[in-house]
């Protein structure tokens, strides 16, 4: 964690699986291919996405600076320029190809970035549940009523459009405070991720004010993004039902 | 490094290409034509493919195969709807579909790679260098049994399939080689089965597919079914015939609705015509575009499901696209085109010739894994998520649709009772919930070693690859050793009897390359024989005695040459058989028996 951050903005040093190369034996000196046989060299199975990416373990990430290294890297690994080298060579080829798409695609979208950030910094012991915000139950009560009725209503047969219309009605109302609901999650998630990042930029050896600082806001983001979950999951429920 | 082919196999049509230069060509045949159709007939002289083999449609049905892409990587279950369709036999064996033609039976790859070997041999001829490396495309939204089977049927082909590549985003790479476009691009690719919608983002020579959704189920096949449908019921109604008791009329009309929707394309009006049996003479019936717009708007309209979830799974609005680019025959149809430009509130490009953008795009492809080309890198998706049933028969998915391949997944896998010696591990793909619901692709068989439930610890590793086919392998935590894995797929064929088809496949080659001029020669004699013996028996008393024996002598001496090997001979024969009968049909012309003389026009055609 220290080591990326005392990085941060210069070239980052890869972690290989080995130090020394598989072909050649020789220590491994150049970045992802050995200096003296010229073979490329398998990334470390523990490599975290920031690093495979070469960027620092930030929330905010310029899209467009992400993409770069993302498309330089693919230049770098991916099989179809390894048709012709050796078998051993290509199966690298296609284990570090695979990382990095999976690397990509998770620090892409900014809330799959916070999950996996959390996952990193407290070990996946600590996997994100789904949970209700405890400040919703009694409306997520009231909505699960809603549609189980709609959708009795809507299946029985004979059931006319009055009968169904208002009970659509309330729960496009639903629909519309969740939404926002969902809305006010991901601003404030935001600021965290902004608070996270300042947090981070001030450097090693944090006292003990910062260390409590920094647990909190892992806590808030663990928390709102549990939240942020549960209301998508009735989200794309009710979308589908009310269509 | 060996040349490497490019190999748009199609449903109806199929083309090879290569890389001349920086320019991808496309090979055409002896006669200048591009497109090889997709069409096998088993004769008495042997298998045809292509072109002649198209003509036996409508003279031996039930011997000709045609659209056999349909039911690649396919059970039989799977087909049922339209088996009726169909004038040859379809049986299973072992989840696989089989073409019975007579005592042999066929799967799919086997078909398919006969149209390859077609293929691989007309770029040998025309490149005068042996091909033993190709790329071939496929749907994008073909599944894992589907490209297997492909890979398949180059193998059996004795090609080494270098890669399977998506269809549009071949064509990607054919535009993006021939303009330079930078941006967003939706490809729309409809071609004779099969529909893709694929978006790509092009920047700085990378082509990175966003999403990719498709139907592999609807194509110009479909359109032609329901304008034959249409008249089916028409003749019905009109002539009193049921034209399903006559196979090879029935293929005759769905050529004519083919051939009618595709001058639909240019014209406003067309008339269909076709031979009726039973001597109730010929159906004749006006058809309008804005007819054929009808009865086809259903087909058009389902192909615009899948383009909307791939625009929202991309997180796009039609707006955000740049280009439309349209690939495949179908979209030459002047309301694809309409509902298209529609739907993405733009005017789609349709620069390259839709039927041959494919086949260029994987000569492109084929270049760079050759090392040719190494400016440009397609970064293209898996088409659908992949998953492991779990309890209860609900499927877990371990890779979402529409992630970047190759891409891996691993899951921990333990034992529930003590001294368990396998796990077994039910693949799926599909976005549904229920495993019911979802493509079952293989069951494998872990083996694991006898210990106390709950201790054993395998880690299996499920990856698609750069193809889009899935590799699974499994290692033993503890050991660190590798564990192996019985694979059965659920409707492919096994590795054994592939390598058994490769066999014969091989076997049948050296044959084949000897006998392939025989064949013809054969074929077109047996033809011309029976033509003349038809016109003999209508006419045979319009020409003099010694002009009679003069034909009956170069028929039999035809006749004789045919039992031969040599097909020069028979070629000779042939021509002497034409010269002898030449004053015969100049008589026939003359005389009212213009059937006889269509018959063997037709002949002549062969």
């Amino acid at each position: 964690m220290d080591r990326v951050q005392k990085l941060s903005g210069t070239r980052v040093e890869l972690q290989m699986a080995r130090s020394m190369c598989w072909h050649c034996q020789s220590e491994v000196a150049g970045e992802y291919f050995c200096d003296r046989c010229v073979k490329v060299q398998p990334l470390s199975k523990e490599l975290d996405y920031f690093t495979c990416l070469g960027l620092p373990r930030r929330l905010r990430i310029d899209p467009e600076n992400l993409e770069k290294r993302f498309y330089e890297l693919s230049r770098t690994f991916h099989p179809d320029f390894f048709q012709t080298k050796t078998e051993g060579e290509q199966t690298i080829s296609l284990g570090n190809s695979a990382l990095l798409n999976i690397a990509y695609r998770t620090l892409k979208d900014p809330i799959q970035r916070a999950e996996y950030l959390l996952r990193l910094e407290a070990g996946s012991a600590k996997d994100i549940r789904n949970s209700p915000p405890a400040d919703l139950f009694e409306e997520i009560l009231a909505l699960q009523d809603n549609l189980e009725e709609f959708r009795a209503a809507s299946s029985a047969s004979g059931s006319s459009p009055e009968t169904l219309e208002p009970l659509r009605n309330k729960l496009a109302a639903d629909r519309d405070t969740l939404e926002q609901r969902q809305h006010d999650m991901e601003r404030r998630l935001f600021e965290l991720f902004e608070a996270w990042d300042t947090l981070q930029d001030q450097g090693e050896a944090p006292n003990a004010d910062s260390r409590k600082k920094r647990e909190l806001f892992l806590k808030d983001m663990r928390e709102i993004l549990s939240n942020r979950t549960y209301v998508r999951n009735i989200l794309d429920d009710l979308v589908v039902t009310i269509g | 490094m060996a040349r490497i082919v490019g190999i748009d196999l199609g449903t109806t049509n199929s083309l090879i290409a290569y890389m001349d230069g920086k320019t991808p060509r496309v090979i055409p045949g002896r006669t200048g034509r591009t497109m090889v159709p997709s069409v096998v007939a088993v004769t008495d002289n042997g298998l045809i493919v292509g072109d002649s083999a198209k003509e036996h449609l409508v003279r031996d049905s039930a011997r000709t195969i045609y659209s056999i892409k349909r039911f690649m990587g396919k059970g039989l279950s799977d087909v049922q709807g339209e088996l009726a369709y169909f004038p040859y036999r379809l049986h299973e064996q072992g989840g696989v579909i089989r073409v019975q033609i007579g005592e042999k039976s066929y799967s799919p790859p086997q078909i398919s790679a006969m149209i390859l070997k077609e293929l691989k041999q007309r770029a040998e001829a025309y490149l005068g260098e042996a091909i033993q490396k190709a790329v071939i495309t496929v749907p994008a939204y073909f599944n894992d049994s589907q490209r297997q089977a492909t890979k398949d049927a180059g193998m059996i082909a004795g090609l080494e399939v270098l890669r399977i590549i998506n269809e549009p985003t071949a064509a990607s790479l054919a535009y993006g080689l021939q303009q330079r476009t930078q941006g967003t691009i939706a490809v729309y690719d409809l071609g004779g089965g099969t529909f893709d919608l694929s978006i790509l983002k092009l920047k700085e020579g990378i082509f990175e597919v966003l999403s990719t959704n498709g139907d592999t189920h609807l194509g110009g096949d479909d359109f032609d079914r329901e304008i034959a449908d249409y008249f089916l019921k028409e003749i019905q109604a009109h002539h009193g015939i049921d034209l399903h008791s006559y196979p090879d009329v029935m293929q005759g009309l769905r050529l004519e609705a083919e051939q009618a929707k595709i001058r639909l394309s240019d014209e406003l009006k067309t008339v269909v015509s076709l031979e009726l049996p039973e001597g109730k003479g010929q159906f004749r019936r006006e058809l309008t575009r804005d007819h054929l717009e009808s009865m086809t708007m259903p087909l058009v309209e389902r192909s615009l499901g899948p383009c909307r979830i791939a625009l929202k799974d991309a997180g796009l609005t039609p707006a955000d696209v740049d280009e439309v680019v349209l690939v495949g025959g179908s979209t030459r149809m002047p309301l694809v085109r309409h509902r298209v430009q529609a739907l993405f509130g733009k005017p789609p490009h349709c620069d390259l010739n839709p039927d041959e953008v494919v086949a260029l795009g994987a000569a492109v492809q084929a270049d760079i894994l050759a090392g040719g080309t190494t400016d440009m890198l397609l970064l293209d998706v898996t088409p659908l998520s992949l998953g492991i049933e779990t309890m209860g028969g609900v499927m877990s998915a371990l890779i979402r649709r529409n992630t970047t391949i190759p891409t891996s997944s691993k899951e921990m896998f333990t034992t529930y009772v003590d001294g368990q010696t396998s796990v077994d591990i039910h693949i799926l793909q599909g976005e549904r919930e229920l495993v019911q619901d979802n493509r079952s692709l293989a069951r494998f068989q872990l083996k694991v070693p006898p210990l106390p439930a709950g201790v054993p610890r395998i880690e299996v590793t499920f990856l698609i690859d750069a193809n889009g086919i899935l590799q699974v392998s499994a290692k033993d935590v503890r050991t660190g050793e590798s564990q192996s894995l019985a694979v059965k797929p659920s409707y492919g064929l096994t590795d054994e009897e592939v390598e058994r088809m490769i066999g014969e496949s091989f076997k049948f080659a050296a044959q084949d390359f000897r006998s392939r001029q025989l064949i013809e020669a054969r074929t077109e004699a047996t033809a011309i024989i029976n033509a003349t013996e038809k016109a003999l028996h209508q006419g045979g008393h319009l020409i003099t005695a010694e002009e009679l024996a003069a034909v009956r002598s170069a028929l039999k001496a035809l006749d004789t040459a045919k039992d031969t090997e040599d097909h020069k001979l028979i070629r000779t024969r042939i021509q002497g058989v034409e010269k002898a009968t030449h004053h015969f049909a100049e008589v026939l012309m003359d005389s009212s028996l213009k059937q006889a003389l269509e018959n063997r026009k037709l002949s002549e055609l062969t």
